[in-house]
């Protein structure tokens, strides 16, 4: 969607919010629609066609499609300048009231909330600027699958083994609480907190996209069918869906590390993009970028 | 189809995979909503009636509107298992009869359902549209002061779910029976 006036960066952020939140990414809904076939287990039969109908309804009725509005994390790359974050927090708190989303920014030892989803380091933004156009990526995450995600230092003589082990285990140990069917982002590599991003990173990357590492594919591929034969299902209760997809990054690291993350997108896996011309018109989507 | 309030012999009939909708009275409560009843219980006071026997929803739902005028956006289940620390005592202290979330609890909290005669509801983690649909109304709220998402908010449904029986009052759990079978 193209809007071809020019928007200021708050009121984009805002649409990037209503769009992320009532719509689900086409590519997530194909790879539901795909589960609700092949599904031969009654329950999680009705699990699917209760998400389906509810994506349907909140597209339909515009509202959000999940009441954990989660915690907006922005991908901000392009050129941009020091007043970026001033505007993103500011679109969250239109976004917060005009939509509205659940209030869900709190002190992490009072517990108080501070109403408008701005506060200390939220929403979380991520830059990496580069000579293009501006360009704003959004994932909306929910708590329920962002308390699953995992970090291991693993020892590097494991290798792939290793690593796709630790990644089934944090699958499958999530058991329901991350929402499943989910989208399984990985980080392979690069140090703790490098790694961890690039796990997140790794659920704005369209399922219908190939990974351009044929390794790292072959590895996506394996997961995706081990993880479904596990038996653990929609939202843990049985089934023949545990996951959508898998999306493996990775990054040089240490010779003596071998680190692997899992984040982990619940069913609704939220996404939206905007890019933005020197003439401040931004263009939607809801593609993803990396 | 189940009406509410709920019977002891009503949960005691449930058996687990079986598909079940609610109408009537829910109770939302997250994890300060469940401090709150067990101090309040610990200093020896009555909580409003609606509270005992009660469908608890574990729900932090967004609900737009304002005193008496509420609308329900979006009522999704959250995930239980935080309150599984709190919930065994607060299901002896209340009588409750069911007690709907996502992702099952603990076997000790189905060891305390098993006792009281409730059962834990499976919603669909994340249908708060369809959920918030059978909403019919907002009956009020209880410690707004919570905030929001954990305020105690008394919601009128009609045809609530679907809701799988995932935790019965018989010591039946279709977490359990899924983990054995986890390959």
């Amino acid at each position: 969607m193209r809007i071809a006036v020019p928007e200021p960066i708050e009121q984009v952020v805002a649409n990037l919010l209503r769009l992320a939140n009532t719509k689900l990414p086409m590519d997530v809904g194909w790879a539901l629609e795909a589960a609700a076939g092949w599904e031969r287990n009654p329950v999680a039969t009705t699990q699917l066609g209760c998400i389906m109908d509810n994506v349907k309804k909140a597209e339909f009725m515009g509202r959000p499609m999940c009441q954990d509005t989660g915690t907006p994390v922005f991908f901000v790359s392009g050129r941009f300048d020091h007043t970026i974050a001033e505007s993103i927090r500011k679109g969250v708190a239109i976004a917060t009231s005009s939509i509205p989303l659940r209030p869900n920014a709190v002190d992490p030892l009072t517990r108080e909330n501070t109403g408008d989803n701005v506060g200390v380091g939220f929403p979380s933004i991520h830059y990496e600027p580069s000579d293009g156009d501006l360009r704003i990526d959004l994932l909306v995450k929910g708590a329920g699958s962002e308390n699953m995600t995992r970090l291991a230092m693993l020892n590097p003589s494991g290798g792939r083994k290793a690593v796709e082990d630790f990644v089934y285990g944090a699958v499958v140990s999530a058991r329901g609480n991350p929402c499943p069917p989910t989208v399984v982002g990985v980080g392979i590599g690069g140090t703790a907190d490098d790694c961890v991003r690039m796990s997140k990173e790794a659920l704005a990357v369209p399922l219908d996209a190939d990974n351009p590492d044929g390794e790292l594919a072959g590895m996506e591929e394996s997961l995706f069918v081990r993880l479904n034969s596990s038996g653990l299902g929609p939202m843990g209760l049985g089934g023949d869906t545990t996951v959508l997809g898998v999306r493996i990054k990775k990054a040089h690291c240490h010779t003596a590390s071998l680190p692997v993350a899992v984040s982990l997108g619940c069913w609704a896996t939220r996404r939206a993009s905007a890019t933005i011309d020197g003439d401040g018109v931004a263009t939607y989507g809801q593609g993803g970028s990396f | 189809m189940l009406e509410l309030p709920l019977s002891e012999a009503d949960a005691r009939s449930l058996r687990v995979g079986e598909t079940v909708y609610l109408s009537g009275e829910i109770i939302t409560a997250r994890d300060r909503a469940h401090a709150r009843i067990l101090e309040r219980v610990a200093l020896g006071e009555r909580l409003p009636d609606h509270f005992y026997g009660a469908a608890v929803f574990h729900c932090g739902p967004i609900v737009a509107g304002s005193d008496g005028n509420w609308l329900v956006m979006a009522a999704g289940p959250t995930t239980s298992s935080r309150m599984d620390a709190v919930q065994a005592p607060v299901i002896e202290a209340l009588g409750l009869r069911a007690v709907i979330g996502k992702g099952g609890m603990s076997a000790d909290v189905g060891k305390t359902m098993e006792s009281v005669g409730c059962v834990y509801l499976a919603a669909t983690g994340g249908a708060a549209v369809t959920l918030a649909e059978s909403v019919n109304h907002v009956i009020g709220v209880d410690w707004a002061d919570l905030g929001m998402a954990e305020a105690v908010w008394r919601f009128r449904v009609s045809r609530f779910g679907p809701l799988i029986v995932a935790m019965d009052a018989h010591g039946n759990s279709l977490y359990a029976d899924v983990e054995r079978g986890l390959k």
